[in-house]
């Protein structure tokens, strides 16, 4: 049972709206949104409800103008008290009233405040709950309105609509807490259907050797398991906690002999970094975040994370939540960094697919950006850190299970890397309070999604409150400067079972579950112990300090409570008023899950080469201008501004490379440059690589294109090459067979040997896999897909380089050879044309090109450079001549090219890598052309004050002719959400 | 007065930009100490102690009901008194976006009829409807304020989504203009006046970016001079150069100089 909505004191509402004459830009955004969906006008007006229980009576109508004076804009508002027992204000004649409320034991962050403010003028009140009604003019008919209801106005998960409401919304009353029960689950004796059932009644997402598992050790412990050790196993063991199909061996098959690998990722990724061991890398795939070396003093940390099944049923939530995550995950790092940078990339669906067009149950692609973009900024904008890097992909088979990738950079001293609880530590869990927010959370991921996900997971879905989670980072790096604790994690997925399992792991622990705050009672001890609620942290405790924590916790309104003790007996016991309910051997639920053993297979090389590359070249009556303007306007290269303009990309003052530059400031960056320790100028740059249109031909040459991509992102802002980390997310949909397992693994292996070759460690990682969809016309699986974050270093950001043009005459240099390369590329997808030859690195040349490059731009005679990646050399020169305001006059014959290769529209829109484009000045020529002495390049032509951008081709005649006021209208297109 | 004037930054539950308002305060000289809300409320005489006051941007308890408002009403409760005398004693305050929410809430800008507590103008959703971080130019109009020198340019981001400011009468609107309180107004970029978006990024009535009270000493506006401080923050430093003394800094330096 959720919170009881029947009052248990009474109760006034106040409902606020704009006078009228002054504008309302929330009602008149509503208002177009509707226009949209229904295909013709509406008129939209708001109010904001506010209903308030008191301690004793509500305050008397004297004091009706102090209430309104907290509730409204004496300015903007008018508003209207409104008894308890007072009818719902009836809207004038011609309009609907719609009432929109959260659906009970969802969170309602303002209800906080809004206590604050009412406490502030001297009011006493119990409870508050808020709400929005509509009012709304212009609905044809009763299914007109239930559109709006369900398209516009609401997630049904979390709210519910009331047309025409009559009954007053009253505030929550509080329920009475929940008696406890002991519940033993009968295991022992179960055969192998019942073990089966009762996995996927309980929601535990384990299947019959894991339970078995389970049943052999209770039968040893000669009893049945509680039902919070049974879920304690299932939170712990969960593909999402434990990642336990790339932790398992898998075998490979299918090209050259068969090789083993006992645990994927660490044979291939993480044995990479220990490989090449280099010192800076100060804690790498074993804490919350990868952490390397920043200056003296401090260290910085990468984490990114994804939080896609959420995201597919309520996008705001989810994308906001996703964020909340990682920057937890940094705050878990060490003794607690200090997130400085968030990073965020989506895919999605094709965003002009209607809702007719998908599965049931399905949000379009539209709103699920929508969403995800206002989660996102609503959450970094209140944390108050920059998000300033991030890419949007678009793919049709994204449709239904778009991701939603999350990336933080912290800040930490160096001495605060370290950590480990102590015996004798107090257990204490910080911040927000637990509700019956994402129950099954962790589990639930771990499943593939089906129509039937957006009813059953509604528990799942959790609504973050940022400025909970603000005050929460802020006590725990004043607590962390202050020594008081010995090690920190986040409560994410799986809540207090996974972070007090994991820091308790060597030592165990005793907790006392009926001491977690709640939100509202009712909670069982099962319920507090796997709860997903947000903005949570556990900390080791020194004893001594116990008591400080908590005062100091108070001045930054943050709760501190003592759960129990980190004690050194190797297990967990679970006691709920003094009652035990669980004792779980530490052992067992970190070492018991079953190994299993895994075949996989892959293509062998040449067959996939072949295959790949049997595709006609470009026709040779190409419209090339016609292609580069409709390259310029696709989703994935068009520009994000209508996303990054609505982030605080700027905030904590680091900003040294935006994510727009140029002089129009919409040229669009490579990478970010930030400068976080204020007055320093060391700083680093961040960027991404993603080549999710290539997976499916050949995994491994994704994985090199996606590290090889990220590297030029953040080598063409200057980033340092010798100092320069890397991240894998993998996104893939089941492994469950053989194949795709096997695919799974080649890009393994191609991250694995770009890093040893390039010599660019992998930090940190997470997978997310079974990204899939059930659906009555069979499953939709997202194209395999892995992102590549980069972080390198700069010594000095005033030697950052930028992608905008600068000057007229100066020299555009290309480095790096054009091949026939046009497997995936964009030219493809818009020409509708499969197959082609997927990019091929050749690592060693790489490398020395990327160490070229990076030398160059150290010179600082390099004015500007830009990556070549989706569009080819056309849409990187293209790009660089509009963030410029300048034209170019480029000259194909000296594209570095294998010989024979004769065709102009091929060396316009080929996606070959590694290769960059650099600007140069006519003095600095022989400079630059000497640090890239050993490396393809060659001068292609100039930069012009005429805003006109032209090639001409081999045969030397016109082949493009643009005037830049139309590329950047193009490019400028946008995305339409 | 002091040397190194002293500088309280108080930042509440959400505030996000404390600790590069301070750091702005301290390069120009002043001695800044961030402190949250609590104690600030708890004791607010402590200002006493101060020459400076900054209340910098962010998102004060989620900016639930009205940005700026729940932090607003418990300044105005608790503290109101104790910032006017701060400025009648010689010192100075300023509130940056957020900061600028706050202290229109709690009505001490502008202050026309009373030094605080009756709010005459408000902040609200700009005309795009959507949070909007861009940089801006803005002129100083008004030779009021100790911040500011009139006829000056100020480029710095706007980040905010809630910096429309509407007067709340035709009186209250002219009375600002008569009496020198509209100390910044956004230009375009070749000084017009009364750019379109996205040159005024919000809206504004008039303009308007930044007010003053009636001593000229305490100066609320929307954009972030914090965050042009250090030559690099500017947008186009890779184009233009680095400039010796960014906008941002000059306005901290006069800010902490009108209290020396």
């Amino acid at each position: 049972m959720a919170p009881n909505p029947s009052p248990t004191s009474a109760f006034l509402r106040v409902e606020v709206a704009t006078r009228s004459g002054l504008p309302d830009a929330h009602a008149k955004k509503l208002a177009a949104e509707i226009g949209r969906t229904l295909g013709h006008p509406v008129e939209v007006q708001l109010i904001r409800g506010y209903s308030v229980a008191f301690v004793g009576s509500p305050p008397g109508e004297e004091a009706t103008a102090k209430l309104h004076a907290v509730l409204a804009d004496p300015v903007l508002h008018q508003s209207q008290r409104l008894a308890a027992d007072a009818p719902v204000p009836p809207p004038p004649a011609g309009w609907r009233r719609l009432d929109v409320v959260r659906r009970p034991g969802v969170m309602d962050p303002a209800a906080a405040s809004v206590l604050r403010a009412l406490e502030a003028v001297g009011f006493a009140p119990r409870s508050v709950r808020t709400y929005r009604a509509v009012l709304l003019r212009g609905a044809a008919d009763e299914a007109q309105l239930q559109t709006v209801a369900q398209r516009c106005l609401a997630n049904l998960l979390v709210e519910e609509v009331r047309l025409d409401p009559r009954e007053a919304i009253a505030p929550f009353g509080e329920l009475a807490p929940a008696p406890f029960r002991r519940v033993e689950v009968a295991l022992r004796d179960a055969d192998d259907a019942t073990l089966v059932r009762l996995s996927k009644e309980g929601m535990l997402a384990l299947d019959l050797a894991e339970m078995q598992a389970i049943q052999a050790h209770y039968r040893k412990e000669g009893r049945d398991p509680t039902d919070v050790e049974l879920e304690t196993l299932a939170q712990t063991w969960s593909e999402h906690c434990k990642h336990k199909t790339l932790t398992s061996a898998v075998e490979l098959h299918g090209d050259g002999a068969p090789r083993r690998y006992e645990n994927l990722l660490k044979e291939t990724i993480f044995a990479a970094t220990q490989q090449l061991n280099l010192p800076w890398c100060l804690s790498v795939f074993r804490d919350n975040a990868g952490v390397i070396e920043f200056d003296e003093q401090y260290a910085v940390t990468f984490k990114v994370e994804t939080h896609n099944h959420p995201s597919a049923l309520e996008p705001y939530g989810g994308a906001g939540t996703g964020l909340g995550g990682v920057l937890r995950d940094t705050l878990g790092t060490g003794l607690g960094a200090k997130p400085i940078l968030s990073t965020d990339v989506f895919c999605v669906g094709p965003l002009d697919l209607e809702v007719e067009a998908l599965p049931p149950g399905t949000l379009p692609p539209r709103r699920i950006l929508q969403g995800i973009v206002a989660g996102v900024r609503d959450y970094g904008n209140r944390m108050g850190i920059p998000t300033a890097n991030g890419a949007v992909f678009v793919h049709p088979d994204y449709r239904t299970n778009p991701l939603v990738f999350c990336g933080n950079v912290g800040l930490i001293p160096r001495d605060k890397i370290a950590k480990a609880a102590q015996k004798g530590d107090k257990v204490f869990v910080l911040g927000g309070r637990t509700g019956r927010d994402g129950i099954h959370g962790a589990t639930f991921s771990s499943l593939s999604l089906d129509s039937s996900s957006s009813t059953v997971a509604s528990g799942a879905v959790q609504i973050g409150n940022a400025i909970e989670e603000k005050k929460l980072l802020d006590a725990v790096l004043d607590a962390r400067d202050r020594g008081w604790f010995t090690a920190i994690t986040d409560c994410g997925a799986g809540g207090l079972s996974s972070a007090i399992g994991e820091m308790g792991e060597e030592l165990g622990a005793d907790v006392e579950l009926s001491r977690v705050p709640l939100k509202y009672q009712g909670l069982t001890a099962g319920e507090i112990w796997i709860s997903e609620a947000q903005e949570r942290m556990v900390l080791a405790v020194k004893p001594e300090h116990a008591e400080e924590l908590r005062a100091r916790c108070k001045v930054h309104g943050v709760e501190a409570t003592e759960l129990g003790t980190f004690t050194g007996s190797g297990r967990l016991r679970l006691t709920f008023a003094g009652q035990p309910c669980a004792d779980l051997s530490m052992e067992f639920l970190h070492h018991g899950l079953p190994k299993r053993t895994r075949r996989a297979t892959v293509a062998p090389r040449a067959a996939a080469a072949a295959t790949a590359g049997a595709t006609e070249p470009l026709p040779r009556d190409l419209d090339c201008n016609r292609l580069l303007l409709q390259l310029l306007a696709s989703p994935d290269i068009t520009s994000k501004e209508e996303i990054v303009r609505q982030y605080d990309h700027e905030v904590l003052a680091g900003s040294a490379v935006k994510p727009m530059v140029g002089a129009g400031g919409f040229g669009p960056s490579d990478g970010c440059v930030i400068a976080p320790r204020l007055g320093s100028k060391k700083g680093f740059a961040v960027g991404c690589g993603m080549s999710p249109t290539t997976g499916a031909a050949d995994p491994h040459a994704m994985a090199l294109l996606s590290v090889d991509e990220a590297i030029r992102n953040v080598i063409a802002v200057g980033g340092r090459f010798d100092r320069l980390a890397l991240l894998d997310n993998f996104a893939w949909p089941s492994v469950d067979d053989e194949a795709t397992l096997g695919s799974i693994a080649r890009c393994a292996e191609g991250c694995r040997d770009a890093a040893l070759a390039y010599r660019t460690p992998f930090i940190s990682g997470k997978d997310s896999l079974h990204n899939q969809t059930k659906t009555k016309d069979g499953v939709i699986r997202i194209p395999p897909t892995l992102l590549v974050s980069a972080i390198a270093l700069l010594d000095d950001v005033t030697g950052a380089v930028t992608m905008d043009a600068k000057r007229a005459d100066h020299h555009l240099l290309l480095v790096g050879e054009t091949r026939a390369e046009f497997g995936g590329s964009r030219a493809h997808t818009l020409l509708g044309r499969a197959g082609g030859v997927v990019p091929r690195l050749d690592l060693p040349r790489a490398k020395a090109l990327h160490e070229a490059v990076a030398r160059a731009l150290a010179s600082r005679k390099v004015r500007s450079c830009h990556d070549l990646s989706e569009g080819g050399l056309a849409v990187a020169a293209a790009e660089m001549c509009l963030a410029g305001g300048l034209g170019a006059a480029l000259h194909l014959g000296n594209v570095p090219r294998p010989a024979g290769l004769d065709d102009d529209a091929t060396l316009l829109f080929s996606e070959s890598a590694p290769r960059y484009l650099l600007e140069v000045a006519w003095d600095d020529l022989d400079a630059v052309t000497q640090l890239l002495s050993g490396v393809p390049h060659g001068v292609i032509g100039t930069l012009t004050e005429r805003p006109v951008f032209t090639v001409s081709g081999l045969a030397p005649k016109p082949l493009l002719q643009i005037d830049v006021a139309k590329l950047t209208e193009a490019f400028r297109t946008g995305l339409d959400f | 007065m002091a040397a190194r004037p002293r500088a309280l930054v108080v930042r509440s539950a959400g505030t996000n930009c404390d600790a590069e308002t301070a750091f702005a305060l301290e390069s120009c000289g002043a001695q800044a100490t961030i402190l949250p809300a609590e104690p600030f409320l708890e004791r607010p005489e402590l200002l006493a102690d101060y020459q400076l006051l900054a209340i910098p941007g962010g998102f004060s308890y989620g900016d639930d009901i009205l940005a700026g408002k729940v932090f607003g009403l418990e300044l105005a409760a608790r503290a109101g008194e104790q910032i006017v005398k701060l400025v009648q004693r010689g010192g100075a305050a300023i509130g940056i976006c957020n900061g600028f929410q706050i202290l229109v809430q709690m009505g001490l800008l502008p202050g026309l009829e009373q030094p605080f507590g009756k709010p005459e103008v408000t902040l609200t959703d700009n005309d795009v409807h959507k949070y909007q971080d861009r940089w801006v130019r803005m002129r100083v109009t008004s030779d009021r304020c100790v911040w500011l020198a009139k006829g000056e340019t100020l480029f710095a981001p706007a980040a905010h989504g809630e910096g429309k400011l509407i007067p709340r009468d035709e009186a209250v609107r002219r009375t600002l203009h008569e009496q020198g309180r509209v100390v910044l107004r956004y230009i375009g970029p070749n000084g017009e006046d009364d750019p379109p978006f996205p040159h005024c990024p919000n809206g504004a009535v008039d303009s308007i970016a930044g007010l003053t009270d009636r001593t000229g000493r305490i100066l609320g506006l929307m954009p972030h001079p914090e965050r042009h401080f250090l030559p690099w923050h500017h947008p186009t430093w890779t184009r233009d150069g680095l400039a010796e003394v960014p906008d941002g800094r000059k306005l901290f330096e006069r800010g902490v100089n009108a209290v020396r």
